[in-house]
């Protein structure tokens, strides 16, 4: 069974001898030890540090997971948060929904940075976090967005004149932004009419890929994503349900200072002006 | 099982995108896997090294180069543009163009190995019998390379049922077009609906260790000697 698996692979030009297979593996092994048992007698030969700080730095490690529209800011923000303290921060983004599947089943994050509401709430209620540890960092805003020049002008227009051939969109079934782009079309007594039109992004990166690319001639993106060309609709606030943006501190987080560091820098007005720079709107 | 209308269109859907797929790589991939498994031409390796691309690039690097190459600036969404049928991304053809080159070594390989494997003799023979290489085609190699031809079928089906990540980045998610049903699973799965994607994760589970059992149970039956999926 497995020779015919791996028969697969041995396609006629790649006839190697076994022994030569043997012979590579060997060295492939050795190179994946190699750094290993080098890191291991560095560890072991090294003197104990006077202090410990560079051990706590060690400890000091926080995870943070991101929904993947907040990633500019958060660029920005990691950038200052580690600036101004001996803090490290290691960021990873996603769709909040996957993101969500991954604490649920014991991924190792401290804090998250869901793009709604709802997900915090279910992880309060699973016992993975403690709702007084937990606010809105950030309100989203929506903008129709092309990567022509002159297609939207910041008006709804291009819409109602049919005048597009794909208009690309989160998932609203799981992406807020998704679903503040349904209350949008909803809006404007155009649903229905569009829904043949639609091409949905697994997430909003997704979906800005989809429009930058030129494949979807229009598509709702957070604010935040609005490189400096194309052009735009700023939709007015009423238009949709507010795109409440919550963090949450993890139970993982309890005794990291780096986690409950950059939870606090995260309610900081410097924090704040740096997530308003990126058109989100903050308490 | 409890399926949703949704679960059994993107069934359906992935069933007939597989087939396509499967009859066009058949279709392209045998003169191809002729000519490799018969010529001395240096152009060979080259040949080869790409059919096996997809082997090892990760579907998001197909996947992106296909949104950028069939989207309006690239040289395949600007011919289609021509050709007067719009652009390819998120839409079934798409789909199939992009299946096909994910698709493609599972299918040329193995009828590249069984075809090396009926060796000169046969041909040679039919050449002495003034057999035309049509002819020779259908009388010597097809019956000679059967076992290959349905490995490649049944490979190049599974394969592409099994595609994600290039539907993922050029399928745009819409119902009965481009949703098959690994984008279905990963949906449910986003939108925290666990038990409609166990369901469907099953079948899927269920449906790739069918055909893969088909397809060794197949080579054990004494054909082993003339034909491996690699050789």
């Amino acid at each position: 069974m497995v020779n015919s698996v791996l028969s697969i692979f041995k396609s006629p030009t790649m006839k190697f001898s076994v022994p030569f297979i043997l012979k590579i593996s060997v060295l492939w092994i050795l190179l994946f030890l190699c750094p290993l048992e080098l890191s291991n007698a560095v560890a072991v030969t090294q003197p104990t540090p006077a202090n410990s700080y560079s051990l706590n730095i060690e400890s000091q490690h926080a995870n943070v997971a991101v929904a993947s529209n907040f990633i500019k800011p958060m660029q920005q923000l990691k950038a200052q948060f580690e600036a101004n303290t001996p803090h490290t921060i290691r960021v990873s983004y996603s769709s909040s929904g996957k993101l969500f599947a991954q604490i649920i089943n014991g991924a190792p994050f401290d804090v998250f940075l869901s793009a709604d509401q709802v997900k915090p709430d279910e992880l309060i209620k699973r016992g993975k976090a403690k709702a007084h540890e937990r606010f809105t960092y950030a309100q989203g805003t929506l903008i129709l967005w092309s990567s022509k020049t002159s297609l939207v002008n910041n008006s709804p227009d291009v819409l109602y004149d049919n005048n597009f051939r794909k208009v690309a969109l989160a998932n609203p079934k799981f992406a807020p932004y998704g679903q503040a782009a349904v209350d949008v079309l909803n809006h404007l007594v155009l649903l229905e009419q569009t829904k043949s039109k639609w091409v949905m992004g697994e997430s909003i990166s997704q979906t800005y890929q989809f429009v930058a690319t030129g494949n979807a001639d229009i598509g709702f993106i957070s604010f935040s994503q609005k490189p400096d060309y194309g052009s735009y609709w700023l939709i007015p606030e009423g238009f949709y349900k507010p795109i409440k943006q919550d963090a949450i501190l993890l139970k993982n987080a309890e005794k990291n200072a780096s986690a409950l560091a950059f939870f606090q820098f995260l309610k900081s007005n410097e924090a704040k002006n740096i997530i308003q720079s990126y058109h989100y709107n903050v308490d | 099982m409890g399926l949703t209308d949704s679960d059994i269109n993107a069934i359906w859907l992935t069933i007939k995108l597989a087939f396509t797929v499967t009859i066009i790589l058949l279709i392209i991939g045998t003169p191809i896997a002729i000519w490799l498994a018969k010529t001395k031409s240096w152009l060979r390796g080259p040949i080869n090294a790409i059919v096996a691309l997809p082997l090892v690039l990760p579907p998001t690097v197909l996947g992106f180069y296909l949104l950028i190459a069939m989207g309006p600036n690239g040289p395949i969404g600007q011919l289609t543009e021509q050709l007067g049928v719009g652009l390819l991304p998120f839409t079934f053809w798409g789909l199939v163009i992009g299946s096909l080159f994910y698709s493609l070594p599972f299918v040329v390989q193995p009828i590249q190995n069984a075809v090396e494997a009926i060796g000169q003799k046969p041909l040679e023979a039919a050449a002495t019998l003034h057999s035309k290489p049509m002819d020779t085609f259908f009388h010597v190699i097809v019956p000679l390379a059967k076992p290959g031809f349905i490995s490649a079928a049944i490979l190049g089906f599974a394969h592409t049922v099994g595609e994600f990540g290039i539907v993922l980045m050029i399928g745009g998610n819409i119902p009965m077009e481009t949703k098959v049903v690994s984008i279905q699973i990963y949906d449910q799965v986003e939108a925290l609906e666990y038990a409609g994607a166990h369901r469907l994760s099953a079948i899927m589970l269920g449906f790739s260790f069918i055909a893969l059992l088909l397809l060794y149970s197949f080579q054990k039956r004494g054909l082993a000697s003339k034909f491996r999926i690699g050789r």
